[in-house]
């Protein structure tokens, strides 16, 4: 098990007052939230700031922890000393409203598992309590998957830790794999809400229900805009002044797009139906031109350059005045 | 374990009454009230028995809870936090594809 430094991962220093630590905590579950911030990382590191003001927040806890002294370095190898918490009691007030069930191991095996089961509340994608006596808690995960997932629809393989209350009213957690399938169609922030398969139900009740909320992995061309596709579409000045038709990349396969004479760059093109569609709802793809202008690599280009800049009388600033 | 699923597409396609939303979200109609008060989820209908809510609406809702509860947000930061969030993601997008823009021209000026 490795140690954890939750001075280092709130960013204080191990003298720090009561106060600097939650204002400290604050600051940076504010930054972290993983609501506010769309970094993969940003559920990890909301859940380890979690932890790690559960343990300094409360003076009991954090006295205890202070035992381990500086000499343990975040990383390093780590098993706690028989007994270490003699002496110190921690009482179930002092627990806040994060959730317990996603703590570490560390956490677990200095705080223990019952002390766990007493924290009262959920963090954000995991589990929250059900406003329902008996019911089973709701879980919320993200699911990323990549554009071409949605256009064609697809299954994907998931694991999530459900927490489960034991025969003891202890509060484990236990890998559960699901088969998803990714309906055609669906695009971010979408949600697929799977009946029943959230936290087991305390003393018969249902089960909660699992929330998959979708998110896309960055693409290397397609930028998603709800249903829509966008797509900037690089093209030469003579393209873009006489007219051409040429193909264009779209998540079903290349098509051909007939650019009109006259086009300039960001004039946007629509293909219609070439989004992400579902069974009802259909989506295009915008393609929006952006000219390229060729470097001179020879004297004959040069010269094919300073044949235009002879015959073709142009002003591109002229609205500027100069 | 590994098991095939029943499941529902919260998309565009659904919509729901106060009830079937309460019910979604596990929280009281007060809330959903609450939060129509402050203009951050907008049914169609006029009386609260023939709202329709749009599906997206849910997680409006469900952002709302979890900012109240891990950040202490009160209800008008939640709506401005709302706001604020569609706009990054606007802001985000544009960005995006003016970096994609300009990777663009670094592959020409090498060429």
């Amino acid at each position: 098990m490795e140690f954890k430094d939750y001075y280092t991962t709130l960013g204080i220093d191990r003298n720090a007052t009561q106060d600097e630590v939650k204002r400290a905590y604050r600051k940076l579950a504010r930054k972290y939230h993983p609501d506010i911030n769309k970094e993969a990382t940003a559920e990890g590191r909301f859940k380890e700031i979690g932890e790690a003001y559960e343990v300094l927040q409360d003076v009991e806890k954090r006295a205890a922890y202070d035992k381990f002294g500086k000499d343990w370095k975040a990383g390093q190898d780590f098993k706690p000393p028989p007994n270490w918490d003699n002496g110190f009691e921690f009482t179930g007030g002092g627990y806040t409203e994060t959730d317990a069930s996603q703590f570490s191991d560390f956490f677990e095996s200095l705080f223990g598992a019952q002390r766990k089961a007493e924290a009262r509340r959920q963090s954000p994608f995991t589990s929250r309590h059900s406003r329902y006596s008996g019911k089973g808690q709701d879980l919320h995960a993200k699911i990323v998957i990549q554009l071409e997932d949605s256009y064609q629809g697809s299954k994907q393989s998931l694991t999530l830790q459900r927490p489960a209350v034991d025969g003891s009213g202890h509060v484990t957690t236990r890998p559960h794999t699901l088969q998803v399938s990714i309906p055609k169609g669906i695009t971010a922030g979408q949600q697929i809400r799977l009946a029943g398969q959230g936290a087991e139900g305390i003393g018969g009740g249902d089960n909660g229900d699992l929330f998959l909320e979708v998110a896309f992995a960055a693409h290397n061309h397609f930028v998603p805009d709800n249903r829509d596709i966008l797509l900037t579409l690089p093209i030469s000045p003579w393209e873009a002044a006489l007219g051409a038709t040429i193909p264009v990349p779209t998540l079903g396969g290349t098509v051909e797009l007939k650019i009109p004479p006259n086009s300039q760059t960001g004039k946007k093109l629509r293909l219609k139906g070439r989004g992400l569609c579902s069974t009802k709802l259909s989506g295009d793809q915008y393609v929006t031109l952006a000219i390229m202008v060729p470097n001179p690599l020879t004297e004959a280009d040069k010269e094919l350059y300073n044949r235009m800049k002879k015959a073709m009388s142009f002003n591109p600033r002229s609205h500027l005045g100069v | 374990m590994t098991t095939e699923l029943q499941y529902t597409i919260i998309d565009e396609n659904c919509e729901y009454s106060l009830r079937e939303l309460c019910n979604i979200c596990k929280v009281h109609a007060q809330f959903v009230q609450d939060l129509i008060d402050e203009g951050i989820i907008s049914p169609q209908g006029n009386d609260p028995r023939e709202w329709r809510f749009a599906a997206i609406e849910v997680r409006r809702i469900q952002i709302s809870i979890r900012l109240q509860e891990d950040l202490r947000v009160n209800l008008p930061g939640t709506a401005l936090a709302l706001d604020l969030l569609d706009e990054i993601e606007q802001l985000q997008r544009s960005k995006l594809r003016l970096e994609q823009l300009y990777a663009l021209n670094k592959k020409i000026d090498r060429s």
